[in-house]
């Protein structure tokens, strides 16, 4: 099937069959392999991407249900020359360690601070308790996001 | 040789994170070639039975399909997979066969390979091969291993593979003398280390230099390699073994599987690039599972609580299969159940049974979560009956530093004794109830607060690293001045980039920025030992000092002859080399070529972590949920080279262990279907499960054995988890005289505890 849909800021069009994952469309397609495919079920969350501002898993959406919409990966939310805040505070917390889970928890923090950029540990908590990671406890995750806050507050939600 | 302290101790953020961070890692699912091809692993829907046909015809005959590979394909003996560790010649008859050929096992045991032109296809081609199993009976649990009317191995003839025995003293003579004994049954769940990158692989064969490469290599890829090149017929310099970045392994990742051959078996058959990504369904019901023990245990004391001795019996269930480290979790619960206690006398044995379950391996802390869970909980029982404090018993009872070394139990067949390094048990104790606030929390103690019953409890444990016998690392000065670091060591994601940065920086006098550390191919060093018994850091960090040392003396010897003077008269500042006179080169000007050096850092000696844990909970009796208030623990590692992500490993081995204790569990139904097979069915913690965790890692005791003083520290705090969570629920519902000897302590199970005493009542 033909479809056209925003990828990180850039209109694409492509051929996909009906039975392809957003997630394996992002990967095998389009080469974006930040999204990563933990259980492939919707449990763990390391596939996690925006689309339309919301923190969707891809491996549980269909490529063909995202015509028309606009999607945002980790790439998406990256720079070439500098971290971004959220992701320098990832770096500082040491809230990676394998950094497998990283790109999901990037992404779910960000729609989290965008929508809401005061939310509270216990908020952020229960937002990422949707997010598996099996290295790091969490806590350093939570610090990480915690503090990046202010960048949202600051500057409402851009990157 | 004296270090210059700069970079070894800072927390220093990691230089993987760049990439990380960005999306950019780069995991063997993102490794791709043009004209690959897809493998699918078709497995055994049946526990135990025996094969009557795997048929492919039909598959062939579907859309994409390259090739179905089944025992048949794979010669006239079908390669078994090796025992890496304790390779004893009466566990040689429980070996895994790449491909079932005769009997069937366990559910997810692999039947055939279907090769296809993309993973859909493949899958599709899944349900095209008839396969048929004559069914027998599952032997499932303990009293069907042990009873034997089914087994297995028929050649064999019984389900008990080897009985390991630890010995020191003279337990019968303690247990004579004992003012008190206690004898209690324990159970602890089969559960796994669930690492969160799938395993895969990508394998190529070059028909023109006749050399496989093979990506997705991970912890012990020098052994792999022998392993694959011995059942692929090929020399080990045929073939590269590549580790790209890698999602977490926990002692479970990097072990050789059955896909490690297959995969490139099925590559170097097609002459084409195959791809193999496991999804989470095989992971939970085929990489190696763990802890599943039951003990039988007692423990004899004086009056005053001094313990005297461990005897009993502990019986491990590990599955179908002796796979490549499947002995040590049941040689460790014996050898190691006696912890950081002077325990003269100790006799203990562990029957190493097989099932029809999905065969087990080592996950963080093997064998010693399952042995620290018995021994705590008599501690704290013994603590009771003899109507002495909890905290006062352990004093009287743990190695005081004066008796270090200290030798362990023995333990046999494949002998070995070992002995605690260093330390000081008694001051981190102390130190652990000072930051916990015990004398303040112990007066919540038993007592109903909103609705909840508190409770406290700590215990103490030893973590053993370093595991020998060697590694290298070799060391290049680059012509730009730069140097690159290759080390033996594996990445499972604990950082060791940016450790063996720090190391080698400190070692070479010279920032991090000008220094690369590679350690993905086997091709970088000639042989390495990997990623296994908190062994990196000790082991490769210890080789790359000896190997910045003999390359600074070639350095120096360059540097002679170009200043004109003698090697011992040059000095260097990492930048710049100069002689006796005012003549100064830089290394880069030095260095018309690479100049390096490789060295092995040998140590047969284990390094002993060693430290404290105190845990505080929170109990509803209309619930039987658990919540864990608090936990604190403190943890003596020698030396720390980055406290940041030591901290970052211990907080992560404590959630890791507290699912063990309360969440964690891998179910089967009695014709061994496992009925967890989903993370929706496995419970494993989320981010809204433990918020108050506190871990504390110090530098009090230097291992004596290795010239950074370090000792391996990437497992401890999992280890008296169990222990300690159960005293702690204990001791909240000390109203109700509960005592639990199984995890996990799940509310149906609790509250099952709960309701029997309350009909009692």
């Amino acid at each position: 099937m033909q479809i056209k849909f925003e990828i990180n800021g850039e209109m694409v069009e492509i051929d996909v069959a009906p039975r392809i994952s957003l997630a394996d469309c992002l990967r095998d397609t389009l080469g974006l392999t930040g999204t990563h495919l933990g259980c492939e079920h919707g449990v763990c969350g390391a596939c996690t991407v925006l689309v339309d501002g919301q923190a969707v898993r891809a491996c549980l959406m269909l490529a063909v249900e995202t015509d028309g919409q606009s999607i945002v990966t980790i790439e998406g939310l990256s720079n070439d020359d500098a971290l971004t805040p959220l992701q320098a505070s990832f770096r500082k917390h040491h809230a990676l360690q394998c950094g497998f889970c990283t790109p999901g928890m990037i992404t779910t923090a960000h729609a989290l601070l965008s929508n809401e950029p005061h939310a509270d540990a216990d908020r952020v908590r229960e937002v990422l308790s949707g997010n598996i990671c099996r290295c790091t406890g969490y806590i350093p995750i939570v610090e990480a996001v915690l503090s990046a806050r202010e960048h949202y507050a600051d500057k409402n939600g851009s990157k | 040789m004296t270090l210059r302290n700069l970079l070894i101790g800072s927390p220093i953020e990691r230089v993987e994170d760049l990439r990380l961070v960005r999306g950019r890692g780069r995991f063997v699912a993102d490794i791709n070639f043009e004209d690959q091809l897809h493998a699918v692993i078709l497995r055994s829907p049946i526990a135990h039975g025996r094969i009557r046909a795997v048929d492919p015809t039909d598959a062939l005959a579907m859309p994409g399909v390259c090739a179905v590979i089944t025992a048949r394909d794979l010669g006239a003996e079908v390669p078994l997979i090796p025992l890496r560790l304790q390779p004893l010649p009466e566990l040689q008859p429980f070996r895994q066969p790449m491909l079932a050929y005769d009997k069937v096992r366990f559910v997810g045991e692999p039947l055939a390979v279907i090769v296809a032109e993309s993973p859909q296809l493949a899958e599709d081609a899944l349900e095209g091969v008839r396969v048929d199993i004559e069914a027998l009976p599952a032997v499932i649990g303990r009293d069907a291993a042990e009873a034997g009317d089914t087994v297995l191995f028929e050649a064999h003839g019984s389900n008990r593979a080897i009985r390991w025995t630890a010995v020191r003293g003279d337990a019968d003579a303690a247990f004579r003398r004992a003012d008190y004994t206690r004898r209690e049954t324990f159970r602890v769940q089969r559960h796994a280390a669930l690492f969160m990158e799938p395993r895969g692989f990508v394998a190529r064969w070059d028909d023109e230099t006749e050399k496989l490469t093979v990506w997705g290599a991970a912890k012990v890829a020098f052994a792999n390699r022998r392993i694959l090149a011995a059942a692929m017929g090929l020399s080990e310099e045929q073939i590269e073994m590549i580790e790209v970045d890698v999602g977490g392994g926990f002692g479970s990742r990097g072990e050789f599987y059955p896909e490690d051959f297959l995969i490139p078996f099925a590559a170097c058959l097609l002459r084409c690039p195959v791809k193999w990504i496991e999804d989470r369904r095989e992971h939970l019901s085929t990489a190696n599972h763990a802890r599943e023990t039951e003990c039988d245990v007692e423990i004899a004391a004086t009056s005053d609580g001094r313990i005297l001795g461990l005897r009993g019996r502990a019986w491990t269930d590990n599955g179908a299969y002796l796979r490549t480290n499947g002995s040590v979790a049941p040689r460790n619960v014996a050898q190691f159940m006696s912890g950081p206690y002077d325990i003269e006398n100790i006799h203990l044995t562990t029957d190493h049974l097989t099932t029809n379950k999905t065969p087990t391996g080592t996950y963080r802390g093997p064998g010693r979560f399952e042995g620290d869970f018995v021994r705590e909980r008599l501690i704290d029982l013994m603590a009771k009956d003899l109507g002495i404090d909890r905290v006062e018993i352990r004093r009287r009872n743990l190695v005081p530093e004066a008796k270090m070394p200290f030798p362990l139990a023995t333990i046999t067949p494949f002998e070995s004794a070992t002995e605690l390094d260093s330390g000081d048990n008694h001051a981190l104790l102390e130190r652990c109830l000072t930051d916990f606030g015990w004398d303040q929390k112990s007066e919540l103690n038993g007592k109903l607060i909103d609705g909840r019953y508190h409770g406290i409890a700590v215990g103490c444990f030893i973590e053993g690293g370093g595991a020998g016998p060697s590694e290298n690392a070799r060391i290049v000065l680059e012509t730009d001045g730069s140097f690159s670091v290759h080390i033996g060591s594996a990445a499972v994601g604990q950082g060791i980039e940016t450790i063996m940065a720090q190391i080698a920086g400190d070692a070479l006098q010279v920032p991090m920025n000008r220094i690369r550390v590679a350690h993905g191919s086997t091709n970088d060093v000639t042989e390495g030992f990997g990623s296994y018994h908190s062994r990196s850091t000790v082991m490769g960090g210890s080789a790359i000092v000896l190997a910045a040392e003999k390359l600074k003396h070639s350095i120096r010897e360059a540097a002679a002859m170009v200043l004109r003077c003698g090697a011992e008269e040059v000095n260097w500042d990492g930048d710049r080399v100069g002689g006796p006179g005012d003549m100064t080169v830089t290394l880069a000007d030095l260095c018309t070529e690479p100049i390096e050096a490789e060295a092995t850092y040998r140590n047969s000696e284990f390094t002993y972590a060693y430290g404290s844990l105190a845990a505080h909970v929170a109990v509803d009796v209309e619930t039987g949920e658990v919540e864990v208030v608090e936990v604190a623990s403190i943890k003596d590692v020698g030396r720390m080279i980055n406290p940041l992500t030591l901290k970052g490993q211990a907080v992560g081995s404590i959630v890791q262990g507290l699912g063990g204790a309360l969440l964690e569990h891998l179910i089967y139904d009695e014709d061994g279907q496992l009925l967890t097979g989903t993370l929706a069915d496995y419970m494993v913690p989320g981010a809204d499960c433990f918020p108050n965790i506190r871990a504390t890692v110090v530098e009090l005791k230097p291992s004596p054995l290795n010239p950074l003083g370090a000792k391996g520290g990437g497992e401890g705090e999992i280890i008296p988890i169990g222990g300690v969570i159960a005293n702690a629920v204990a001791a909240a519902l000390a109203d109700y005289s509960i005592e639990p000897f199984d995890l996990p302590l799940t509310p149906p199970r609790l509250w099952a505890l709960i309701g029997e005493v309350q009909r009692v009542l």
